[in-house]
C-alpha cells in the first residue's frame, strides 16, 4: 500500500511564519529603543553625573539627588510593604481555609494590582495626607507637618501599589514548601507559629526575596503615584535630617520633606524643562540610569526564582 | 482506626494536655495578628474606594452628575448650544466628561488592537512554536520588557517615536493619540503575550497529539485545536491589557499631546482621564470644584478598570477549573 503524500499546508506555512516574524519583529523594535537610549545616554554616564546635584537651572549637573530621592523612597516602602505583604500570604496559606472570605481576598490582591497607578496618587493625597497626615498634626499639635505631601506618604502609597506583587510572590514560595515538611515539624510536638517560623519561613526566604526586589523595581520605576505625593523638580537640599540622641547625631531620612525622584526627573525634564533639547543628553543619562537599575533588579529577581524552583525541583 | 479518631485521642491524651494555656493563647493571638495582616489587601481596596468616593461625591453638590456629561449654555443670539467641554479653569467652567473619556478610548483602543495582533502572535510563538530550550531564555525577556518603566516608554516616544511617525505619516499633531497608542502597546504587549503563553501552555498535550494523529499540521493544530481550547485565557488576557491602557498615565501624559479634543481622528492630540488628573491635580486648589471633579475622574477610571479586572479575573478562575483533568 502506498502512503498518500500529505498535502503541503501553504496557508499554515506562512501563518507559522507571519507568527515567527512577530515575534522577532518585536524583539527588534525593543533592542532598538534600548540601544537608541544606551548609545545616546552612555556618553553622559560618569562618577560626577551619579553624584552632582543638577546646575545652572537644571541644564549642568548630575543627578545625584533624585537617585538619593529614588533610594530613601524605595527603601521606607520596603519597610511598610515587605512585612505587610509576607504576614498577609501567611495567613493567606497556612492559617486561611477556602472559604467565600478568602476568596474575597485573593480577587482584591488581583484587583488590587489592577488599580491604575495614577489612583493610587488621588488614593495617597485623600486617604494618607488629608486624612492621616491631618489627623496626626491636629492630635500631635505639630502645625503642618504630616499634613502635606512628603516622602513618607509618597512611600506608603507605592507600598500600598506593590503590596500584591509582594503577596503573590510569597505565596507562591510558602505553597512550595512541601506539606510533609510541615507534618515532620508538628510530628516532632511543635506548635503551628513554631512551624512556620523554624520550618517553613526559612525555606520561603528565596522567593520573599524575589517579590521584595520586584517590589523595588516597580516602585523605582513608577511616577503617576508619586506627582502630587512630594516629588519635586529640584530641591537645594537632601530630605536628610539629624538624628541626635544626647549628643550623639546621625544623618538620617527625613520623611517629612519633599523629595527628587528618578523617574519622575526623567518626565519633568523632558516635558517642563526650561530647554528640553538642550537638556536632552543628561534625559537620555537619566533614563539610561533608570533602566539599568530596573533591569539589574529584574535580573536578580529571575535569577533568584529560577535557582529556587529548580531547588525544589519544580523546573 | 479512623483517622479522625486517632487525632481525638491524640489531642484528648495527657501529653497533649502538657501543652499549656499559655502556649494556646499565644498561638491564637498570632492567627489573630496574621489574620489582620491578612484582610490588608481587601481592607486597602475598600479605603481606596471609600477615599475616592467621599472626595468624588463633593463634586456632585456642586457640580451636578448632568454636568459631567454637558453643558447648555445660551450663544449670542440666544440660542441654546450643548457643549461637550472640559475647561474647569474658565470663568464658566465646562466639566464634561467626554472629551476626556473619548481620548482615553481613542488612545486604549487602537493599543489594544495592535497588542492583541502582536501579543497573541508572541504568545503562540512561545508556547507552541519556539524551540523550548529557546524558550526558556525568551520568558525571562518577555518578563524583562514589561518590567520597564512606563516613564522611560514615554520619554522614548517623545523624543523618537514622536519624531519618526511625523515624518512618516504627516499627522495633524505631532503628538496625537495614534503616538501614544503605540507607546502604550509596548506596555500591553508584553502582558497580552505572557498570559496568553499561560493560556496556552495550560492546554494538556494530549489534544496536541490527538490532533496530529488525525494528520492535522502543526499550523491546523494551533489555529483549530488550541487556540479555541484557550480562547477564554487569552480574553481575558485581552480585556487585562484592555484595562491597563486604560489606566496608564505617564506615557499618554507625554504623548497624546494633551488637548482635549472632541474628535474621532486619531491623529489629533487627545486628552486621557488618567492625564487629566496628573496634569491637573498638581496646580488645583484644594476644596475647589474643580479638585473634586478630578477625584470623580478617579471614580470612573476607579470603576471602568475594577470591573475589567473582575471579569478577566471570573474568567481566567473558569478556565483554571475547566482545564484540571
Amino acid at each position: 500500500m502506498e502512503l498518500k503524500k500529505r498535502k503541503t499546508d501553504i496557508a499554515g506555512f506562512l501563518s507559522l511564519g507571519i507568527v515567527r516574524l512577530t515575534f522577532f519583529f518585536l524583539v527588534l523594535i525593543l533592542l532598538l529603543l534600548l540601544g537608541k537610549i544606551f548609545i545616546e545616554g552612555i556618553n553622559v554616564i560618569s562618577l560626577e553625573f551619579l553624584i552632582d546635584e543638577p546646575r545652572n537651572n537644571m541644564s549642568e549637573g548630575g543627578i545625584g539627588p533624585a537617585i538619593f530621592g529614588t533610594v530613601a523612597v524605595t527603601l521606607l516602602m520596603v519597610l511598610f510593604a515587605v512585612p505587610l505583604g509576607v504576614f498577609s500570604a501567611i495567613y493567606l496559606n497556612e492559617y486561611a481555609t477556602d472559604t467565600f472570605f478568602t476568596r474575597i481576598i485573593r480577587t482584591s490582591i488581583n484587583n488590587l494590582a489592577g488599580v491604575p497607578s495614577i489612583v493610587f496618587g488621588l488614593f495617597g493625597l485623600g486617604f494618607f495626607i488629608l486624612f492621616i497626615g491631618k489627623g496626626l498634626d491636629d492630635v500631635l499639635q505639630t502645625g503642618l507637618l504630616f499634613g502635606q505631601p512628603a516622602l513618607l506618604w509618597a512611600s506608603a502609597t507605592l507600598a500600598v501599589l506593590v503590596l500584591p506583587i509582594v503577596i503573590v510572590s510569597t505565596l507562591e514560595a510558602l505553597n512550595s514548601v512541601p506539606k510533609s515538611h510541615r507534618d515532620a515539624s508538628y510530628g516532632l510536638g511543635a506548635t503551628k507559629w513554631q512551624t512556620i517560623k523554624n520550618v517553613v519561613l526559612p525555606q520561603a526566604r528565596p522567593g520573599i526575596l524575589t517579590g521584595t526586589i520586584l517590589a523595588i523595581s516597580r516602585g523605582a520605576g513608577e511616577t503617576a503615584p508619586i506627582l502630587f505625593l512630594g516629588a519635586a523638580f529640584f530641591l537645594p537640599n537632601l530630605p536628610v535630617a539629624d538624628l541626635c540622641i544626647g549628643d550623639y547625631c546621625i544623618p538620617m531620612i527625613n520623611p517629612t520633606e519633599q523629595f527628587m525622584y528618578l523617574a519622575y526627573h526623567i518626565f519633568i525634564m523632558a516635558t517642563q524643562s526650561a530647554n528640553p533639547t538642550k537638556t536632552l543628553p543628561i534625559q537620555y543619562g537619566s533614563t539610561l540610569v533608570l533602566i539599568v537599575l530596573t533591569f539589574l533588579l529584574n535580573i536578580t529577581a529571575i535569577i533568584f526564582r529560577y535557582r529556587f524552583r529548580k531547588l525544589l525541583g519544580r523546573l | 482506626m479512623e483517622e479522625k479518631e486517632f487525632f481525638q485521642k491524640a489531642a484528648d491524651s495527657k501529653y497533649a494536655k502538657k501543652i499549656g494555656k499559655h502556649t494556646r493563647l499565644k498561638e491564637s493571638l498570632i492567627k489573630i495578628f496574621f489574620a489582620v495582616n491578612g484582610t490588608m489587601a481587601l481592607i486597602f481596596i475598600i479605603l481606596i474606594f471609600v477615599f475616592l468616593f467621599k472626595e468624588g461625591f463633593k463634586a456632585l453638590d456642586h457640580i451636578g452628575l448632568l454636568d459631567f456629561l454637558y453643558l447648555d449654555r445660551p450663544d449670542a443670539s440666544g440660542n441654546i448650544e450643548r457643549v461637550f467641554q472640559w475647561y474647569p479653569t474658565s470663568e464658566e467652567p465646562r466639566y464634561s466628561l467626554i472629551p476626556l473619556l473619548i481620548g482615553t478610548f481613542l488612545t486604549a483602543f487602537p493599543a489594544t488592537i495592535i497588542s492583541t495582533l502582536l501579543g497573541v502572535g508572541a504568545g503562540i510563538y512561545l508556547s507552541e512554536v519556539a524551540n523550548p530550550k529557546f524558550k526558556e531564555f525568551l520568558k525571562p525577556m518577555i518578563e524583562l520588557f514589561a518590567g520597564i518603566p512606563t516613564v522611560v516608554l514615554g520619554f522614548i516616544m517623545l523624543v523618537v517615536g514622536a519624531s519618526f511617525f511625523n515624518d512618516l505619516l504627516h499627522p495633524a499633531n505631532r503628538l496625537n493619540a495614534f503616538v501614544a497608542s503605540i507607546g502604550l502597546s509596548f506596555v500591553i504587549i508584553p502582558i497580552i503575550a505572557s498570559l496568553t503563553e499561560d493560556a496556552l501552555h495550560s492546554i494538556p498535550n494530549d489534544l496536541r497529539m490527538a490532533s496530529y494523529g488525525l494528520g492535522a499540521t502543526k499550523w491546523q493544530t494551533i489555529s483549530k485545536v488550541i487556540l479555541p481550547a484557550a480562547f477564554s485565557g487569552v480574553s481575558a488576557s485581552i480585556l487585562l491589557g484592555f484595562g491597563r491602557a486604560i489606566g496608564e498615565t505617564m506615557i499618554v501624559l507625554m504623548c497624546a499631546g494633551n488637548a482635549a479634543n472632541l474628535t474621532s481622528n486619531i491623529f489629533l492630540s487627545v486628552r486621557t482621564m488618567t492625564a487629566t488628573i496628573a496634569a491637573e491635580m498638581g496646580e488645583v486648589s484644594q476644596g475647589s470644584d474643580h479638585y473634586y471633579s478630578l477625584f470623580f475622574i478617579g471614580i470612573v477610571l476607579f470603576t471602568i478598570t475594577f470591573f475589567l479586572n473582575l471579569i478577566a479575573e471570573i474568567i481566567i478562575n473558569r478556565m483554571r477549573k475547566k482545564n484540571t483533568f
